[in-house]
């Protein structure tokens, strides 16, 4: 018995001459299994995504109440921080996605990958919407633990700021991938994350008002598309669908992740990279 | 494609194939016009020094990176028109592994064979298929970071195959491994070109390139300085090799033997411990040799007398010895 007899021909031609557009998609649906059964089987790192913002919650938002009303956001204390911080979950947790590509180029499981006849797209799209599925399921546990807390929930709010979220991973995501591909290395990696993520924080309005800001600081705020996202994300989850920031916070968001995607794509097609 | 590509005659042929790599100290040329043929059927080695060329021009061959100039066609699809036709018919097992140590070895090779576009039930067929014949089926659920380092090699060629290449490419298949497992993998590239794959490899193993390869190609700085079978190769020393210990007299040794009238060729190495020379018939040399460096008052240490190996073929096309550079 042979391992190899190349007389009998395993793949059939209708496999391989399918549409480029329906070996995207199928490519992309096998890249998303894999990495989401690998990601499960390490939970903790589920888990590990939204310790930071649990402590947040816990720990810093009492200490807004007092803020909160003093920059009239019209909602009560946590109702206006939670969708905030599921937005901090997508930004972060999205963000260091590219350590696990960063790891996969070291064990070689890329480069196998890269001489198959494999979607280029699908490498990146398969691993950003399994990001998407961890984002939201942290995202549901986060909101679920918030309620205790007197956190008021309206599904469909709940469900259209998902979407929201959905959209900044899909921002974060393939630039993540795209500069983890570039840089292949940790130790550059890193750095260029925690520079770019903590001034989109700190700018977005996520932990307090912006309204409490002084007029330059305002100005970066209102440069930073995720203040958008931010305000986006708060008018959808309290319901209060008349707010302009909707349809600004989503037509930025999704233009953005139109051109993450696009860039990123790119990049994985780029023989060398 | 359904086109059936002849499994004999020419699988890989390249014309004057480079490739350049952008360094901080200017550019830097790892491959410099590479002209290759390999035939079906056979297992071709690619013999070098480490930095020689080896992996980037075999990179090249498996559609990862570009050829900065040159042409080349694998398994009947041009490198640079058809590179996803290049992907469909060949396999390329890489260097330093190519498994996820948290996927199990099942796992891995059935998204290979639906990667290579294999539906579900063909590619769990195939899988079984493959742990069967490397005999990993005990550890086909374990998740690979579990794997010996000979189980995992088995593993990452058994990928290169889910879709029964024509060409097999293997990158240093045996690094690495202790002797044992190496010769298991012997067997196995063996037993892969009996059943009609061609396998192209790479290796820095003198041993390896003689015992295992039906021809072979010596690299180094990016040129191919020798090619041919391993006999043939031997062949071009032609003659015997003697080395001579001579404990820091390297210079007089040497100069003595040259005025030898059946020395054809004489080298010392870098130390001065060794003079190495070339001899059509050792086994007289070798006497003559003895009373002249008696007569000079020269006393050597040792006294060898080779075959030619193809340590020997490198030594004379590049000045430097492949043990050396190995070691």
């Amino acid at each position: 018995m042979t391992a190899n007899a190349v007389a009998t021909p395993l793949i059939r031609p209708d496999d391989i001459e399918r549409s480029p557009r329906m070996r995207t998609i199928r490519d992309t649906w096998l890249i998303f299994h894999r990495s989401l059964v690998l990601t499960i089987r390490q939970p903790v790192w589920i888990i590990f995504g939204i310790m930071y913002p649990v402590l947040y919650l816990v720990l810093f938002g009492p200490l807004l109440n007092g803020a909160i009303s003093q920059a009239g956001a019209g909602v009560s204390a946590y109702n206006w921080f939670v969708p905030g911080l599921l937005v901090q979950i997508a930004l972060f947790g999205t963000a260091f996605g590219g350590f696990g590509l960063i790891a996969e180029l070291r064990y070689g499981v890329v480069e196998r990958m890269r001489v198959t006849p494999m979607s280029r797209t699908a490498m990146l799209l398969g691993r950003s919407l399994r990001d998407v599925v961890i984002l939201l399921t942290q995202a549901l546990i986060m909101t679920v633990l918030a309620i205790p807390f007197g956190l008021h929930i309206d599904p469909a709010g709940i469900a259209l700021t998902f979407a929201v979220l959905a959209l900044v991973a899909l921002v974060v995501a393939p630039l993540s991938y795209s500069a983890a591909l570039i840089l292949k290395s940790e130790d550059a990696f890193a750095p260029l994350v925690q520079g770019v993520v903590m001034p989109l924080l700190l700018l977005s309005g996520i932990l307090l008002p912006m309204a409490l800001a002084p007029d330059w600081l305002r100005f970066l705020s209102s440069i930073n598309p995720l203040t958008h996202a931010v305000d986006a994300a708060r008018a959808l989850f309290n319901s209060d669908w008349a707010s302009p920031e909707i349809g600004l916070g989503v037509a930025i968001t999704g233009a953005l992740a139109v051109a993450a995607v696009w860039i990123a794509s790119r990049t994985f097609s780029r023989a060398n990279a | 494609m359904t086109s059936p590509t002849p499994i004999r005659g020419t699988m890989i042929a390249t014309t004057d194939l480079r490739r350049t790599f952008k360094t901080r100290g200017g550019p830097v040329e790892a491959v410099a016009g590479v002209d290759l043929r390999v035939e079906g059927g056979e297992i071709f080695g690619f013999l070098g020094p480490n930095g020689a060329g080896k992996t980037t021009t075999l990179r090249m061959l498996a559609t990862l990176i570009t050829p900065t100039a040159g042409e080349a066609t694998v398994a009947g699809a041009d490198l640079r028109r058809q590179p996803q036709l290049v992907r469909q018919r060949i396999g390329y097992v890489p260097q330093g592994g190519s498994t996820d140590p948290a996927e199990t070895g099942r796992g891995e090779l059935v998204l290979q064979g639906r990667l290579y576009g294999m539906n579900r039930g063909a590619a769990e067929a195939r899988a079984a298929e493959i742990l069967a014949v490397l005999d990993l089926e005990a550890a086909a659920d374990r998740k690979t970071g579990t794997y010996s380092g000979g189980m995992r090699r088995r593993l990452d060629v058994g990928l290169g195959i889910v879709h029964r290449p024509q060409v097999l490419f293997l990158d240093e298949p045996t690094t690495g491994l202790d002797p044992q497992a190496r010769a298991r993998m012997w067997e196995e590239i063996q037993r892969l070109r009996d059943g009609g794959t061609t396998v192209f490899l790479t290796t820095h193993y003198l041993e390896e390139a003689d015992a295992l390869c039906d021809r072979l190609a010596i690299i180094d700085h990016g040129r191919i300085v020798a090619e041919g079978t391993s006999d043939q190769l031997k062949q071009k020393v032609a003659g015997d090799v003697v080395t001579i210990g001579v404990d820091g007299a390297a210079a007089s040794v040497l100069s003595l033997v040259e005025s030898l009238p059946f020395v054809r060729e004489a080298s010392h190495d870098a130390d001065g411990g060794f003079v190495r020379l070339y001899v059509d018939r050792g086994e007289t040399a070798v006497p003559h040799l003895l009373r002249s460096l008696d007569a000079a008052g020269l006393a050597p240490t040792s006294i060898a007398l080779n075959k030619p190996s193809l340590d020997d073929v490198f030594l004379r096309q590049t000045g430097r010895s492949l043990r050396e550079e190995a070691a």
